[in-house]
């Protein structure tokens, strides 16, 4: 009954959802059974970054749980993410084999280099890719939870708590750099073979991960709207609105922040995990502040506290990231800037919201409201007379 | 025992100075001393030259004494490049040249004693003149005594190392005799040093208990290599072998006391420029509540002005930092100011997307500096005056641009605390920071407030960033190196609180530097950030957090 | 900081959740009425209660006792104190001084917020704080008495009884029209009634209500005055309130404070003719 009611409201769900059932048959018939000549063609290089595109929806949709319902401005959502890549590369790192440029048999070939005599011990079970998977969602799940639980019990908040968590990945960045860490230091793991016994070389195993990821978006979507249209979604926002009346109504507002905190870092993980074998590499810079500060644009473009609006963020800003890198790359940080400095100002909605606020009932519409004013200044203007965007 | 030793110290030089005066008289040459003293002197020096073209390395010997007793400019030069087998003669002209070999055979040849460029001769045109090792080592005295008679007192340092180093117990006498004459502390002291590395070899027991007992306060590395032979050496007697280990491990206690010193020094140097980094960025969070990610682009912007200031002022480098400071100051603070009025006003009461515009903001700061001055590092210079460093004990040196640094951050940190305290913006910044609604309804224009806090705070970031030009690179990505640990500072001091940044500052950039030997750069620092992280657990409002009512809302 | 008596404090408030948690998981719960042991006919007591924030006391041994099934009204200038002890009993503020028990057993200073609010003390704010992102419903849903830890709450449906209590409720608030509204499009008057709402669905044994008819018209300032007394007697009911008239309509006992301690108690005719208190009021 829920979903019927929110699905007759609002006509994001199932776009995304209908998107990305059309991407799972027509990308891997445009590229495995369309001839190489056609125009309906897709190459593989297009069905990876396609792909990639999607690990980065999975991990906007994770932030936007935190953020967008329950107010946590995480800027160390990167070093999940990164933590559940790791765990993918160090079992794609042990299925290498004797196929290592050293041909070890136990030790990656970063290991031989720096004359290691053994595997460390937090290596032992990743040559199983069950236990792996355990430990993409695992690892993430654990610090989150640590980190969570110490930050939230003594009511870290705001701020505070968004400077905290990018310390935490920057110090994880630092630490990943270091060779004694046994992750490969500055180049981290790379080079892989097969992922299941199937070639990360061939098409159809690009295909299959770009349709895995594909369901995996679906169903994190799926799950998380599940989530916050329960009670404890309810409770969450509650918790984002107003902390203090929430707890003085009987609620352990700690409890329940750690809760989708680790929540949220574990589907981060994941993403992660489907990322790596897509992109064939995981190095110390995916801890990079400024990725997961990148990746906040992402959801606030989109609009936070929709869940599908952070995965259309992720899609835009990642296009045009590769799209202006490429054709301009000096002007693509001044893009990335403005778009922080607009969205903020001007968008807090983001573009969901102005598609809502346009397509919906009520108020002027932007072509309305412009009228002679110059472009920003009308944006501005506009953006504050829409309905519900005093809120922080 | 130094009473002994510059008495036979003197009879040494007076047989050395009749030795000198029989080559004189022997070769029939009275010493002039009429009119024209400067060409008897450079008649003498000739005479004593051709000297060398004997074959007698005995003859060589007494000449190389006659010359060294010769104060001609080119003395010292001659005795280098004969011991340096670079001294030749021409076959032509019997001169003797000095000869520099070239790549294709053959020479370049200069005349010895008048320095006259004589060009090149073929590989037969000249003939070198051959030493052996006892004149080899007769030499290196000779130089080494003339080094140690020389003006600068640095020279004379580096001749008694040079001497010392050498191990040379035959250079003994030299030192000794230089000693009667010296007057500087640190010369003696360098000499001394060397006299002890001498004594320690001594083979006398007596000798050389008593500088294994004189070296206690000696800091030389010879001396604790020595000492370090010493007792581990199974000739040795026990005596001596206990007595050098006694010594040694009360020289290491000294060492390591310096070294705490040093690492003190060290960590307030970093703290000072943490302090710097996150000083204005603590007053822009603590009275606006705005956290500004482009505070570190702000560092970078003074970075980059005073590489302006020194491209536009070639000649001026002793005094461009002095104009760099204000001028770092008005830039990033103009720049400050177009901020907090073209962006940040929007978004007061909004803290996170404050966090992401100012972001933002970094991005276009970095491109556009980017842009306009290229992607790599720019060369900032630094003056005289910043650069050397100075001893202030035996063994225990710093840095002067690091004091400097040190003493600009107290200048900085002394003249804010008295704006904020003193004057009438200090006054309404106070009333803002405790309660902006009160403030407002007191009549105090809030808007101007902060664009002038702002403007102050990001004022201090350029200033910053000249200091910190003069430590680092000054490239795009100058600013995101400190970003992170400014806020370190900030929140582990307490927001808004002047006090609390410095004392953050300081103790974690000495935390820093103590952590550096035992656990190396990178993990120092990750345990530093971790630190941090549970320190906040404990104190959410950092070491000195705001009291009152409004803070709790 | 690690003193003898604070590390016991902090020790108790470590076990305080594990001790809740296994009376859960006991056959058989132990109705709050029993953890709430209220033999002696009080149900708060509050004794030399002191709070200083920088130097200025805001209570000042305060030290006052609530009956069981009481109404009692607390008045007093600004900066009387009011507010603060309320956040004293509530657990938002630890005092620096001073003991607070919740009948005979429970220690008010050792539990945390949302445990005292389980335990059945529930509280209006000065300023109404309603979820405004929330519809009138999810406001009074969220309130409601139930297990309100995470899991629980993630599969939480409500049931027939509870959707009648809903709707009894809104009835009672005069606000059944705007059940599906946001919260935040509510006059300041509907979100006091709906903040009271969320008290009523909360069930709790000790109401705190601050100012609640500010904003209110007469007519709704008298309905309160009849809710808040008719409440009275199964539950117990401090309010505190400015306006003398809503006071005097409801006031049984009433306890005046001033510079955080207690100046006057009594009947409120007898209060309203104490030199002390027409001293105080209008000296101001």
């Amino acid at each position: 009954m829920l979903s019927g009611r929110l699905l007759k409201q609002d006509w994001g769900p199932p776009v995304l959802l209908g998107i990305l059932g059309v991407l799972c048959v027509v990308v891997p018939v445009a590229n495995l059974l369309v001839p190489e000549d056609s125009v309906f063609h897709v190459s593989t290089y297009t069905v990876t970054l396609l792909g990639k595109y999607l690990c980065y929806a999975l991990l906007a949709m994770a932030l936007d749980l935190v953020w967008g319902y329950c107010g946590i401005l995480s800027l160390g959502h990167g070093a999940f993410f990164a933590l559940g890549g790791y765990a993918m590369g160090m079992y794609l790192m042990r299925q290498i084999g004797t196929r290592g440029v050293y041909g070890d048999p136990e030790l990656p070939d970063f290991m031989v280099f720096l004359n290691w005599e053994e595997l460390p011990w937090y290596w032992f079970g990743f040559d199983a890719f069950w236990f792996a998977m355990l430990m993409v969602v695992l690892v993430p799940g654990l610090l989150a939870l640590v980190f969570g639980w110490l930050a939230f019990r003594s009511r870290v908040t705001g701020v505070y708590l968004s400077i905290m968590t990018q310390a935490l990945t920057y110090a994880l960045m630092l630490a990943f750099f270091r060779n004694e860490m046994g992750f490969g230091g500055n180049n981290g793991l790379t080079d892989f073979k097969d992922i299941l016994g199937a070639s990360l070389q061939s098409d159809v195993t690009r295909v299959v991960l770009f349709v895995v990821s594909a369901i995996a978006l679906a169903s994190t979507y799926l799950f998380c709207r599940f989530i916050v249209t329960s009670k404890l979604g309810r409770v969450v926002t509650a918790v984002r609105d107003a902390d203090d009346r929430t707890r003085f109504i009987g609620y352990r507002v700690e409890n329940y922040k750690v809760w989708i905190f680790t929540v949220s870092a574990v589907l981060a993980g994941i993403a992660g995990a489907l990322y790596v074998p897509q992109v064939g590499i995981i190095n110390p810079s995916e801890f990079h502040p400024l990725n997961s500060i990148e990746l906040v644009v992402w959801v606030a473009l989109g609009g936070r506290g929709t869940l599908y609006g952070a995965a259309v963020g992720a899609v835009i800003v990642n296009f045009a990231k590769t799209w202006l890198t490429s054709e301009y790359p000096e002007v693509w940080l001044f893009a990335l800037g403005g778009l922080f400095i607009l969205v903020t100002v001007a968008l807090p909605k983001g573009v969901v919201g102005l598609l809502r606020n346009v397509l919906g009932s009520g108020g002027q519409t932007f072509s309305e409201f412009v009228g002679g004013r110059t472009v920003p200044e009308a944006l501005i203007q506009w953006a504050k007379t829409r309905p519900g965007n005093k809120e922080t | 025992m130094k009473v002994a030793a510059r008495s036979s110290t003197r009879i040494v030089f007076g047989r050395w100075v009749r030795s000198c005066l029989v080559v004189v008289l022997a070769i029939g040459l009275v010493p002039c001393f009429g009119a024209d003293e400067k060409s008897a002197l450079d008649a003498d020096f000739q005479a004593t030259v051709d000297l060398l073209k004997t074959r007698s390395f005995e003859e060589k010997a007494e000449a190389a004494r006659a010359i060294a007793a010769l104060t001609h400019p080119r003395t010292l030069e001659v005795l280098t490049a004969l011991l340096d087998a670079e001294l030749y003669t021409e076959r032509k002209t019997d001169r003797v040249v000095f000869a520099k070999g070239l790549d294709g055979g053959g020479f370049n040849i200069r005349d010895a004693v008048t320095g006259e460029e004589l060009g090149q001769v073929g590989r037969r045109g000249a003939k070198k003149i051959s030493v052996n090792n006892r004149l080899r080592g007769l030499l290196r005295g000779l130089i080494a005594s003339i080094r140690l008679d020389n003006e600068d007192p640095d020279d004379r340092i580096a001749a008694a190392e040079a001497i010392a180093d050498g191990a040379d117990s035959s250079m003994r006498e030299v030192l000794d005799r230089r000693l009667l004459v010296e007057s500087d502390p640190k010369v003696i002291a360098a000499i001394e040093t060397a006299l002890v590395v001498f004594d320690l070899d001594a083979t006398d027991e007596s000798i050389r208990l008593r500088a294994i007992r004189a070296s206690v306060s000696n800091l030389d590395g010879r001396v604790r290599e020595k000492l370090t032979g010493i007792s581990n050496d199974p000739v040795a007697s026990e005596a001596i072998q206990a007595a050098a280990r006694e010594t040694l491990e009360s020289i290491e206690e000294t060492v390591a006391r310096y070294k705490t010193i040093e690492t003190v020094f060290f960590g307030l140097s970093l703290g000072s420029v943490l302090v710097l980094a996150a000083i204005g960025l603590s007053i822009t969070f603590g009275v606006m509540g705005v956290i500004n990610m482009a505070h570190g682009e702000l560092i970078m912007l003074g970075a980059y002005t005073t590489y302006v200031v020194q491209t536009l002022l070639p000649g001026g480098l002793e005094y461009s930092l002095l104009i760099a400071v204000p001028a770092a100051f008005v830039v990033s603070g103009l720049v400050g100011i177009g901020i907090e009025r073209g962006i940040f006003r929007f978004l007061y009461g909004r803290p996170l997307e404050t966090l992401l515009a100012s972001f933002g903001v970094s991005l276009v700061l970095q491109q556009a500096v980017r842009s306009i001055f290229g992607t790599l590092n720019r060369p900032v210079a630094t003056p005289e005056w910043m650069s050397g460093s100075f001893e202030l004990l035996e063994g225990l040196s710093m840095t002067f641009n690091r004091l400097y640094i040190l003493i600009f951050a107290g200048l900085i940190f002394a003249a804010l605390v008295l704006v904020l305290q003193r004057t009438r913006l200090g006054l309404e910044v106070r009333a803002v920071t405790q309660n902006r609604a009160m403030a407002r309804a007191m009549g105090i224009r809030s808007a101007r407030v902060d664009a002038l806090t702002f403007g102050l705070g990001a004022g201090i970031a350029g200033v910053a960033g000249v200091a910190l030009s003069q430590l680092t690179n000054v490239g795009p990505n100058l600013g995101q190196g400190y970003i992170v640990d400014s806020f370190m500072v900030v929140v582990f001091g307490g927001v808004g609180n002047l006090w609390g940044t410095l004392v953050a500052g300081l103790s974690l950039g000495v935390a820093n530097k103590f952590l550096e030997p035992y656990a190396g750069a990178v993990v120092a620092k990750v345990l530093v950030l971790v630190f941090i992280i549970l320190f906040i657990q404990w104190r959410p409002r950092g070491l000195f957090p705001q009291k009152g009512r409004a803070a709790e809302s | 900081m690690f003193g003898g008596s604070g590390e016991k404090d902090k020790l108790a408030n470590v076990f305080q959740p594990f001790v809740n948690q296994s009376a859960n998981f006991l056959a058989r719960k132990p109705s709050r009425d029993e953890l709430v042991n209220t033999d002696s006919g009080y149900i708060l007591y509050l004794e030399d209660i002191t709070v200083s924030f920088d130097g200025f006391k805001a209570l000042d041994e305060l030290t006052l006792y609530i009956e069981t099934g009481e109404l009692r009204c607390i008045i007093g200038p600004n900066g009387a104190g009011k507010t603060t002890m309320m956040d004293v009993i509530t657990g938002k503020t630890r005092p620096d001084f001073g003991t607070a028990f919740y009948g005979q057993r429970l220690d008010l200073l050792r539990l945390t917020e949302p445990e005292i609010a389980s335990l059945g003390i529930g509280r209006k704010f000065q300023k109404p704080t309603v979820f405004d992102n929330h519809t009138v419903h999810d406001n009074l849903e969220l309130a409601m008495e139930a297990d309100k830890r995470v899991w629980a709450t993630l599969t939480r449906k409500l049931n027939a009884e509870e959707r009648d209590r809903i709707a009894e409720v809104l009835d009672i608030i005069g606000l059944k029209e705007e059940v599906s509204a946001l919260a935040g499009s509510l006059s300041h008057g509907q979100k006091q009634w709906l903040e009271i709402g969320m008290l009523l669905m909360q069930n709790p044994l000790v109401l705190l209500v601050d100012e609640p008819v500010a904003g209110m018209t007469k007519q709704e300032s008298e309905s309160t005055a009849e809710l808040l007394t008719t409440l009275a007697g199964d539950h117990s009911v401090v309010v505190v309130e400015h306006d003398m008239e809503f006071v005097r309509s409801i006031a049984r006992r009433v306890t005046v404070l001033h510079e955080g301690r207690v100046l006057a108690e009594g009947p409120f005719d007898e209060v309203q003719h104490d030199a002390k208190v027409i001293e105080v009021y209008l000296g101001e």
